[in-house]
């Protein structure tokens, strides 16, 4: 609010806004959530490409048909996926405040982050379902 | 966007300097932010010397020395000189706290006293505290509860429900810890910033207030309460060592007891 400010509502009026949005909690518990999973997910990622660095196609494909890998790899890309939907929308919450423009950063934050977990669930699908 | 650069007209020029009288030994040189808004000039930050021999030895003493015998525009606000109205929260030595309480021996080099940080400037060391006083009022910081109140005495706590607000009911809002938070500076529209969320929390733990739902139901929002990010910077500055951090955290915690 700015001294320059010509509307004659009163402060607390201003303050109080369209009032409490009523959620909140939902977003900041499943980034902890996910931030919790992502540890040792994200371990197990990098021991797991590290230890197939020097293997082969037909290696790789067969750790990936595992049921276990497969479903620890599916795992990791949405938490992942999620979390980083979460993470960016805070940062253009509290960055970009030019209504437009942060709409436009949020919508895009939204359907890009879908596609691309939806791109990487289907690749883990074609190598765990395929020939 | 956040800004990033200083609006116009207000890159800080030189100022003056105000020597000290011939004879001082025991100089120190204060530099004290000055702006006027109404006289269209750029900000300035002049220097004054004063003898410390002849000053006592808080900031504030200074600023009064420096108000009543140098420049008498010097513009700030003080009122209690101990720490307890938070009147004189400003600036001093890149860090905000009370001048009333900061020790000009506690600052190497050259005192440099700011307004408190994205305030807009009244005058000087004077900034705007309007909307930080309507957010404190959005809080209802007084006890409300629909049980009447026994008709032959005070509502009473156990001693243990009047230790869960220590820590809590010392907080003199001097808006030293808001100030000092990034994301108050980005949103304070929308965002409550901690002195008001401790003082939310003073009464989210007062075990006489019946209304704990509602104030909850109040902060839930994106904005209000979870704009904190935890960067502690309001615990690192509180003039009376408070720890807004750990009350906003135990907000959160309320907020996801309540769901699971």
């Amino acid at each position: 609010m700015k001294m320059t400010d010509r509307s004659l509502r009163t402060p607390l009026a201003r303050v109080r806004g369209l009032g409490s949005a009523k959620s909140g909690t939902h977003h900041f518990w499943i980034q902890r959530l996910t931030a919790v999973a992502l540890v040792p997910l994200t371990i197990w990622f990098a021991l797991s490409i590290a230890s197939l660095a020097t293997a082969d196609l037909p290696s790789v494909q067969a750790w990936m048909k595992s049921p276990l890998s497969a479903t620890l790899m599916l795992s990791f890309l949405l938490a992942g996926f999620w979390h980083m939907k979460l993470g960016l929308q805070v940062v253009i919450e509290d960055y970009v405040h030019s209504e437009w423009t942060k709409v436009t950063c949020l919508v895009m934050n939204n359907l890009i982050s879908i596609f691309l977990a939806l791109a990487a669930t289907l690749a883990v699908l074609k190598m765990l379902l395929g020939g | 966007m956040v800004e990033f650069n200083l609006p116009a007209n207000s890159k800080i020029k030189g100022g003056n300097k105000h020597k000290a009288a011939a004879g001082a030994k025991n100089v120190r040189s204060f530099q004290i932010y000055r702006y006027d808004p109404d006289s269209g000039e750029n900000p300035r930050v002049d220097t004054y010397e004063v003898d410390m021999d002849e000053c006592g030895p808080m900031v504030l003493d200074a600023l009064i020395k420096i108000k009543d015998e140098i420049d008498p525009t010097v513009t700030f606000r003080r009122s209690c000189r101990e720490g307890i109205c938070g009147s004189c929260a400003m600036n001093i030595d890149g860090t905000n706290t009370l001048a009333c309480t900061k020790d000009c021996d506690d600052v190497k080099g050259d005192v440099k006293i700011y307004p408190l940080p994205h305030l807009e400037v009244i005058k000087d060391l004077v900034g705007d505290l309007t909307n930080f006083y309507a957010q404190y009022a959005s809080i209802k910081p007084w006890l409300v509860a629909d049980s009447p109140a026994p008709p032959d005495g005070e509502r009473l706590q156990s001693e243990e429900e009047r230790k869960l607000i220590d820590g809590l009911y010392e907080c003199i809002l001097c808006a030293c810890c808001s100030t000092s938070c990034p994301s108050y500076w980005w949103n304070s529209d929308r965002y409550l910033g901690p002195a008001v969320l401790l003082q939310a929390y003073r009464w989210l733990v007062d075990s006489r207030d019946e209304s704990q739902g509602e104030r909850l139901d109040q902060l839930e929002d994106p904005f209000r309460l979870y704009r904190c990010h935890t960067i502690m910077n309001c615990t690192n500055t509180c003039p009376k060592s408070l720890n807004p951090a750990k009350a906003i955290g135990e907000i959160k915690k309320m907020m996801v007891a309540r769901q699971v």
